[in-house]
């Protein structure tokens, strides 16, 4: 019994240099494969870019992580995934608490139809929290952080859909940030947005890697290589390459990676 | 030249026989209305809707049938709602797709297809007199819970099937528990929708006859109920019943009670389509 106990803490101690762990993780939807057996161990606050054509399992892989497949019907999964040495896939995971501590960030942005101070206060909200002070510095905060705050200070009862796409992409950061995550995930968060609203949102990425660990999917090449300090290339459910985004970039190992990179397919 | 002249002459002729079978119904039912008009609502004052019932066409009126009316809306409403409500939530948002859902999703829109008589039939064996409500206010109003619910299910679960999946998406990623996803996003942004539903399922109940004459809801009842458990009439049964009375001026009593009755149900869905209007603005 101590045995074994001892070295569960070593154990985790190891994967504690690791924030999020994937071990041989498979993914059917129905009868498609959609992830055929990946690894990948991926550090604190550093901004890890996940990248490959469309299908290629990236984003299904990216929502493994807060369980948001769980609703998807046929989705069965094979393998572990680890946060802070923890398997969020055991049956006694509370998934609520999980995605309190895993935030995400979607492809279009999503507010509610509600206002812009109810959207922030949202997830603090359904944890009952109800404090007004609290919630009014809170919402502010995240506000703060997410450059959001000068623009809409004064038009907090205000809907969220009255604000631009890039504004209301930022709100939904905000939302986020709010319940004080340590993991971010972003599905193709600039996807939808102008230029400008892009550039600001890359920005904020940069800034948020000291308080998070920021895994992002994108599409576009340039932003991976600005903003991350890890890549992933996924293709047909397979991860073909991971490494420092420096060498992804410049030194691709594999022959795939390089003829993505350059455009030559995908 | 010739064939495309021949191609044009079609289109207008269909473009005429479409406008035709448009307004068939629609002159058909001014015809009605006019018809109705000119016959009652001359009739129509406020002693027609305040008087009782009487056996002189001239001095009676629609007071009960009107408070029956009423009361029977009221607890139709209160019993149908939260369970046609809660039934579309478990169907949309909790139920498994599997067999026995598909059989369960089959059936509720078989049972909006159901003739009305036999809801009567029912509500007779089991409210009136298995559960001995006699011939209540509760047992018709039990009884048109019961029929209007697949209405009240479908048209909920299509409200609430239209708020955009982002949206539950982004309550879930928030740590949002299933029940609080619908009680904080899904059932207010639909909210406009199923209230449509529920009015265009009720103004439905408000004009139904059949299966209230089964559960023995009487043409004269001289007081309106007081309590769910008094005896009533509504105003269909009333108009029913004067227009099976020979002297004329009871005719001019149907015509005015009809009157009042097409202007419930007008305004009933008037607001249902003035919800519908601005609920669909809110989300473009």
């Amino acid at each position: 019994m101590s045995e074994e106990n001892n070295e569960s803490i070593i154990e985790s101690s190891i994967k504690r240099k690791y924030k999020l762990q994937a071990k041989d993780v498979k993914v059917w939807y129905s009868d498609f494969m959609a992830i055929k057996g990946v690894s990948m161990d991926i550090k604190a606050n550093k901004v890890t870019a996940f990248i490959g054509p469309s299908g290629c399992g990236k984003s299904t892989f990216l929502r493994l992580f807060n369980r948001m497949n769980d609703y998807v019907d046929d989705f069965k999964m094979g393998g572990d995934i680890n946060i802070d040495g923890k398997d969020i896939y055991d049956k006694n995971i509370n998934v609520e608490l999980l995605r309190k501590q895993v935030g995400m960030v979607f492809q279009k942005p999503n507010p509610f139809p509600k206002s812009i101070f109810e959207n922030v206060a949202y997830g603090l909200k359904i944890q009952g929290l109800k404090d007004k002070a609290f919630l009014q510095e809170r919402v502010e905060s995240s506000l703060k952080q997410v450059a959001l705050w000068s623009e809409v200070k004064d038009d907090l009862n205000k809907s969220a859909l009255a604000l631009s796409g890039g504004q209301q992409q930022r709100l939904c950061i905000a939302r986020t940030l709010a319940v004080e995550p340590s993991i971010i995930l972003m599905d193709e968060p600039t996807s939808a947005l102008d230029p400008i609203s892009t550039a600001k949102i890359e920005e904020l990425i940069y800034k948020l890697k000291d308080k998070y660990t920021i895994v992002i999917v994108t599409h576009n090449m340039q932003q991976a290589s600005r903003i991350s300090d890890n890549t992933a290339f996924f293709y047909l459910g397979e991860l073909i390459e991971y490494d420092k985004t420096n060498k992804i970039f410049t030194n691709p190992e594999k022959k795939q990676t390089e003829n993505y990179i350059t455009g030559r397919f995908g | 030249m010739n064939n495309i002249k021949k191609n044009r002459l079609k289109d207008q002729a269909f473009k005429i026989w479409g406008i035709a079978c448009t307004l068939l119904g629609l002159v058909l039912l001014a015809i009605f209305i006019g018809n109705i008009l000119i016959d009652g609502i001359l009739r129509i004052d406020w002693e027609f809707v305040m008087n009782l019932p009487s056996r002189h066409a001239e001095e009676s009126g629609i007071y009960t049938a009107l408070m029956g009316s009423i009361w029977v809306l009221l607890l139709t409403t209160l019993i149908a709602l939260p369970i046609g409500i809660a039934a579309a939530i478990y169907l949309e948002e909790y139920s498994k797709k599997n067999k026995l859902s598909t059989i369960l999703e089959v059936n509720i829109s078989n049972l909006a297809g159901v003739p009305s008589i036999i809801y009567g039939l029912l509500g007779l064996e089991v409210f009136v007199r298995i559960m001995e409500m006699g011939a209540s206010v509760l047992a018709g109003s039990c009884t048109l819970a019961l029929l209007i619910l697949p209405i009240v299910i479908v048209s909920t679960r299509e409200a609430i099937k239209a708020v955009p999946k982002s949206i539950r998406d982004a309550s879930f990623a928030m740590g949002a528990s299933k029940w609080q996803t619908v009680y904080h996003q899904l059932l207010p942004a639909s909210f406009g929708g199923i209230l449509t539903g529920i009015i265009l399922a009720l103004s439905r109940a408000v004009g139904e006859t059949a299966p209230l004459i089964v559960i023995g809801a009487l043409a004269y009842v001289p007081f309106a109920p007081s309590s769910p458990m008094d005896e009533f009439s509504v105003l269909p049964i009333q108009i029913f019943n004067w227009i099976t009375r020979p002297q004329h001026g009871f005719v001019e009593n149907a015509a005015a009670a009809i009157i009042i009755l097409l202007l419930i149900t007008f305004v009933m869905n008037g607001i249902a389509v003035y919800f519908r209007n601005k609920w669909q603005k809110k989300f473009k």
